[in-house]
């Protein structure tokens, strides 16, 4: 069995509790319904969550946060290479250089840098190679670049985990490449770490347990918008003592534009079609699911709109960096040939991605079905708002999560009044059930919640955290 | 397990609510996923065609503890020549549908393809009734 077969996968997206405030803007967002207010607090089913970071986004107390290496880890190592994709250094303004981005990795104390897409037509070849030699079920195949959607059709979309592309992300990619490079340099690999700068949580969760892959090849992971802010604190007094080392000139167009949309597409000749923005995958994958796509050979997804442009932990606007990206392309000349990189292509095959359904109401199937026309009972009398004042993001998750025995029907505050009209319940037991959910006192006055007398802004801020420029 | 939709003809803004609301609840069941897609399929095929071809329809879906069975019948111009409907790129669709994507005569081919049974009856100038039935593992 390979780790992508285990229920607990690795997840990056986490939970500061303090901050939450169980407004229930995340119940909404989230794809596969993984999230629940328990106690005052969200907390996440862990075999749902595809890290996509759609809750991330929404919330307005900056309570979800995404878990990463400390800086000063790099420090374990006499070598540090920072891995980083093209994406972080679309995103500054324009005002701060190419050199100037580089020199200040040097000057936080990287020894290397490498950008993620540098190798990338050993990629496009393989995947070219996987199309044409070793898939041979129906089209069409689906990209496996972005983890985020790679989850998502394990966990809402198990039949298509065929059509998955049993190919590496590029950050995986890199990471073997510099490996080979600090090689040729002499440098014993124990003294070396690898240390990937990312758009997102979903690519933390896949570098921790890859997805058909044993053990991740990184050695940790940093904090992108921590790295934003020191670019953009020191890179104005940066002098030009830049010099063009670490392959900067194997970087190609392709590679650049590789994250945004239409990137991997643009690199596939047979008729493709490329989806960004969570919302618009699931519609795509719904429809191939009922078999109501035309005849498509290559389907891109990417969770984020706009692409690793728009990740949850990109500090820049998403179409800024996206047309920024664009215009830098422009100066990097088109991938050279793979030729003579085979072993690294042998590298990048993983092991068929398997499903992981987990929207099934009970592993046994004549249970699913009593609890399915149980709930479906509960549903009669339930009031259809999906408020989420229950705690679960809509009344049919609130009945699914009752015969899972995950809920009570007094979770339902339309039902507790309802009963309390009917003198089945006192209003003083009513309130100690939302008060159960809801976390004592929380119905206190409190002047520091947003829009209130005394709102001062996002509360107190995380260490490093990203200011959302959307 | 029953459950019941109104197929409006014409309307492709509504196409595959049922085929849709039908697989949720299997994947709730945990219905094996490549037996979900092939009744999806079906389903939204033979969903596709009342929309394409009929006035409206009606599709009873039966889930049971081992199989699905679905009935689609609709009120609509009915298919003359049943077997020659069975080949594969054979449609009646007018240019209007078939340049929205849909009645590329896949149809009928398509439902016999993914269904483990499937009994179609008709009469022309009156309608059309498909059963299709699926069976949840290999009998
Ligand atoms: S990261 Fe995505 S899947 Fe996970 S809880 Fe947040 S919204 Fe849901
Ligand atoms: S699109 Fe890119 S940034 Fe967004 S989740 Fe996928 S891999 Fe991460």
């Amino acid at each position: 069995m390979n780790q992508s077969n285990q229920l607990e996968l690795h997840h990056a997206i986490k939970i500061a509790p303090d901050k939450c405030r169980a407004c229930t803007h995340c119940l909404q967002v989230c794809p596969t319904e993984a999230i629940r207010i328990r106690n005052g607090k969200a907390t996440i089913i862990p075999g749902r969550c595809v890290d996509c970071g759609e809750c991330h986004r929404a919330c307005p107390y900056h309570a979800f946060y995404v878990e990463q290496d400390d800086l000063s880890r790099i420090f374990d190592y006499k070598y540090r290479v920072a891995l980083f994709p093209a994406v972080f250094v679309s995103q500054f303004p324009e005002n701060i250089s190419e050199e100037q981005i580089y020199s200040v990795l040097k000057q936080i104390g990287f020894t290397h840098t490498c950008e993620v897409e540098q190798p990338i037509s050993v990629l496009i070849d393989s995947i070219k190679d996987f199309a044409q030699n070793e898939y041979d079920s129906e089209s069409p195949i689906i990209s496996s670049f972005c983890p985020a959607t790679v989850r998502l059709i394990q966990v809402k979309y198990p039949a298509l985990t065929d059509h998955l592309v049993l190919r590496n992300a590029p950050h995986d990619l890199a990471a073997w490449y510099v490996r080979q490079r600090l090689a040729e340099e002499g440098i014993d690999p124990s003294d070396a770490g690898i240390f990937y700068i990312t758009p997102c949580a979903a690519k933390i969760a896949a570098v921790k347990s890859p997805v058909g892959e044993k053990k991740s090849i990184v050695d940790g992971i940093i904090n992108m918008s921590e790295i934003y802010n020191q670019v953009m604190a020191k890179a104005t007094g940066v002098t030009g003592n830049f010099h063009s080392c670490d392959c900067r000139n194997e970087i190609s167009r392709e590679g650049i534009l590789w994250s945004l949309p239409e990137g991997e597409k643009a690199a596939f000749e047979g008729k493709s079609l490329s989806v960004d923005g969570m919302h618009n995958v699931i519609r795509i994958l719904e429809r191939l699911e009922d078999g109501d796509l035309p005849d498509i050979d290559f389907l891109e997804l990417r969770a984020c709109e706009e692409g690793c442009a728009g990740g949850i932990m990109m500090t820049g606007n998403r179409f800024l960096t996206a047309d920024r990206q664009h215009s830098r392309a422009k100066n990097f000349p088109k991938a050279q040939s793979s030729v003579g990189m085979e072993d690294l292509a042998e590298k990048l095959r993983i092991a068929p991605v398997q499903p992981r359904p987990m929207v099934h109401l009970d592993t046994d199937m004549e249970k699913a079905f009593a609890k399915m026309e149980k709930a479906r009972s509960i549903m009669c009398h339930l009031p259809g708002i999906d408020c989420g004042a229950c705690g679960a993001p809509s009344c049919l998750a609130l009945a699914e999560d009752m015969v899972r025995h995950e809920a009570r029907m007094t979770d339902c505050i339309y039902i507790q009044q309802l009963w309390q009209k009917e003198g089945k319940i006192s209003a003083e037991k009513a309130f100690r059930n939302l008060e159960k959910r809801w976390g004592e006192n929380r119905f206190d006055m409190d002047c520091s919640k947003r829009g209130a007398k005394n709102d001062n802004g996002f509360g107190l801020m995380n260490e490093g955290e990203d200011a959302d420029l959307y | 397990m029953k459950l019941n939709f109104q197929v409006e003809g014409g309307n492709f803004a509504k196409a595959g609510v049922a085929s849709s609301e039908v697989k949720k609840v299997l994947k709730k069941l945990g219905v094996p996923p490549m037996v979900i897609r092939r009744i999806v399929v079906a389903l939204y095929e033979a969903e596709v065609n009342i929309v394409a071809h009929a006035q409206q329809g009606i599709i009873s879906v039966d889930v049971r503890h081992d199989k699905v069975e679905i009935e689609l019948r609709d009120k609509g111009p009915g298919i003359g020549d049943i077997s020659q409907a069975m080949q594969e790129g054979f449609s009646t669709a007018s240019e209007e549908v078939r340049a929205m994507g849909f009645g590329a005569g896949m149809g009928l081919p398509n439902i016999k393809k993914n269904a483990d049974e499937l009994n179609i009856e008709s009469k022309v100038g009156e309608g059309t009734t498909v059963h299709i039935t699926n069976y949840f593992a290999k009998p």
